[in-house]
This record gives C-alpha cells, structure tokens and sequence, in this order.
C-alpha cells in the first residue's frame, strides 16, 4: 500500500503531499505521523500542500485533526503553500481551518515553527 | 410580381440624390452627420444590395436567405456608429428616411392604377420598417455590449494590489462589493500574495461606502482564503460613520485587525516584521 512519506529534519517533521489523498490514505498518514512524533521527539511538523488542486472537507478535516494530535503530543502544525483556487474553495465550503497554522512556503514555515520553538 | 427591385435599379442615382437630402434634412444641419462622401458610399452600397436582395421577388420577408448581404451590412453599420456615438434616431434614420423617395417613385410608376400602387407602397413599407427596426435592435446591443465592457473593465481596474513594502500587500477597495466583485478581488488578491510570497496584507475600505452584514461576510471570506494560505490580513480604512454603522447593525468582523486608517495598518504590518522607520535628524 503506499504510503506518505516523513522526513525527519531535526526535531521537525515535513511532509509532502503529492498524490491525491484518498480515505485510507489520509488514516495512514495520521498514524504514521503519530508514531513519529512520540518516536522522534518531534516538535514541530511542516505539510507541504502545494501540490493539490483540490482539498475536499475530508482532507481539510484531516489537517485540523492531524495539528490537533501533534499539540496534543506538544508539537506545532504548520501547513503551507495551499494554492488561491483551494483557500477559496475551502472558505466557500466553510471549512477554515481554525487552530491549523498556515505559512505561504516552506521557507516561511520553518521560520514559523523555529520561532515557536524559540519561545517555548 | 414586385416592379420595387425594377424601379430601385431604374432610378438609382435619383433615389440617391433624394434619399441623402431627405437624411440631411431629417436629423437637421447641426447634426453629428459624418463626411458627405462616407454617407454617400454607404447609402450607395445599401442600395446596391437593396436591389440585389428584392431581386428574386422577395420584399417583404427580411429575415430569409437571399437579404443575408444587407442585414449583414446593416448591423455592421448600425455597431459602428453606436461605437461612434451617434442617436439611436440618427442611426435608424438612414433606413426610414429611404420611403419618402421610394414611395414617390412607387407613385409615379403607377399613374393610372392607385390600387398597385398602394400594394406596392404597402410591401415597401413592410420592408424597410423590418430593416429599420432591425438596425434599431443591432444598435442597442451594441450599446449593451459596450456597457458590460465597460463594466468588466471597471472590476479588473477597481481591484488594484499594491505593495507596499517587501512582504506587505495593500488592497484598496473602492465601490461598493458585492459577491461578483469579491470573488474578483480574493482571486487577484491570492495570486499576488503567492506571487510576492507576502505574508501581510491590508485591506483598506476607506472607498467602500457602506458595510453592512452582506460586506462584511465577503471580508471575512477574504481574509479566511488569505489566511489559509499563510497570509494575515489587516482591515483598515473605518470611518467613524461605518463604525457606528457596524456596531448598529450588529455587524461583526471576527478575530481580524483592524485599524482606523492605512498608515495605522502599514505600522502594525512592520512591527509584526519587526521593522522600525526611524526619523533620520534625530
């Protein structure tokens, strides 16, 4: 079964998505995620959307569970590079996202979760 | 049979001569009437078809094939001098100012049989009340379409992004929005974030006349699509009369920041960069 995969930069987690998600997928991806947060010590994670077209309500609800786990395990979620069509989209929708930190790159992300990390 | 296409190809210069005086007289010497010679070549073109398309016997059916080439030539004409800006009566004028020559004509070829000629009269008058009618019709769409031009360019030009600083986009809404324009301002708006990877913008409504519930939605839209994209928003721009409006109106704009005026906004957007202007003499 694929998987997403999860690359581990110092205490950060980054996490590309490419593919369309489909259900099983995105159950997947919670898990492993999980795991290695506990298993990493990991502080914070970095989801890469830049390469989806589209965010259903099922994704969007992914994102919003997934950065509630990781504060639970006391690590920040930051998503970035959502395109203009998909943020439009996911506001139409009513879905926005609260308590999900955005970034407009990867590069603004990481000094997002590096300045969290500064103060916590 | 019809004798209107014998006598159009008969008299035709006379039918030109009089049919231009009768069009200078009818819109008046003061009017906006172009060059002698273009009114000249059109009204002789459209004769010249005129006659062609009454050819086959057919007066009083405009919209069949063989009038193809006139109504072709006549809606062309009618946009151009919509486009030109002429009356819709100057415009119409060119094909109705047509009878009063023809009909003369149709008189004089019939002096002993008033009943043909008052058939003939009638089918010329069917004929060119179509074609007039039609001009009039070709005209104001024309119109139309140059209004909802006019209209599209107003939306692409009201919804300027400006940066103002590296990083700091400012929006300045000018009008009243409604859902259309919206969606135009939060599409060209997203894309320039992502173009300028600006992570602050500020929206300033100091140019929108009224905020009422509908408005304020359509901010908060804005400023969730922009925030989903890793952007904060700013409002500023309030004036004192909106103000009192909003809290009267029970109108509520959420967890976004606001602030009076764009200089306020620009302040906070550079403090929030930790960026500082310092005046030089001091």
């Amino acid at each position: 079964m694929d998987r997403i995969p999860i690359l581990k930069m110092g205490d950060l987690l980054l996490v590309t998505i490419q593919v369309d998600m489909h259900d099983r997928l995105a159950m997947s991806l919670q898990d492993d995620l999980t795991d290695k947060i506990v298993s990493g010590k990991a502080r914070g994670v970095l989801i890469d959307i830049s390469a989806l077209d589209m965010v259903d309500s099922f994704i969007g609800r992914m994102l919003a569970n997934i950065a509630s786990m990781s504060r639970i395990l006391d690590a920040e979620t930051v998503v970035v590079g959502m395109r203009p069509a998909v943020a439009i989209t996911l506001v139409e929708l009513g879905l926005s996202l609260r308590g999900v930190r955005t970034a407009l790159n990867v590069d603004q992300g990481m000094t997002l979760l590096r300045s969290f990390g500064a103060e916590g | 049979m019809t004798r209107i296409p014998q006598i159009l190809k008969q008299h035709e210069s006379e039918l030109l001569e009089e049919w231009i005086a009768a069009q200078k007289g009818a819109v008046g010497p003061k009017s906006s009437l172009k060059r002698d010679g273009e009114l000249r070549e059109q009204a002789h073109s459209f004769l010249n078809l005129l006659q062609q398309a009454t050819q086959p016997g057919n007066v009083t059916n405009t919209e069949s094939a063989e009038w193809q080439p006139v109504r072709g030539f006549l809606s062309e004409f009618s946009s151009e001098r919509a486009r030109q800006g002429y009356s819709p009566t100057e415009t119409a004028t060119f094909v109705f100012s047509l009878k009063q020559p023809l009909f003369q004509r149709l008189q004089s070829e019939f002096p002993s049989d008033p009943a043909g000629s008052a058939e003939e009269t009638w089918a010329a008058t069917r004929m060119l009340d179509q074609l007039g009618l039609f001009v009039t019709e070709v005209y104001q769409k024309s119109r139309e379409e140059v209004i909802i031009r006019q209209q599209q360019e107003m939306i692409e030009i009201s919804t300027p992004v400006i940066q103002l600083w590296a990083g700091v986009l400012a929006l300045p809404l000018i009008g009243t929005l409604d859902s259309n324009r919206t969606q135009v301002v939060m599409e060209t708006l997203l894309q320039r974030i992502v173009d300028t990877g600006s992570a602050i913008a500020i929206i300033d409504i100091t140019g929108v006349p009224t905020v009422d519930t509908m408005v304020a939605q359509h901010l908060m839209k804005t400023v969730a699509a922009a925030r989903l994209m890793g952007a904060d928003c700013l409002i500023s721009g309030i004036r004192p009369q909106i103000a009192q409006t909003m809290v009267h109106l029970g109108v509520a704009l959420g967890d976004i920041t606001t602030k009076a005026s764009l200089a306020d906004a620009f302040a906070a957007a550079l403090k929030k960069k930790r960026l500082m202007v310092v005046d030089e003499r001091v």
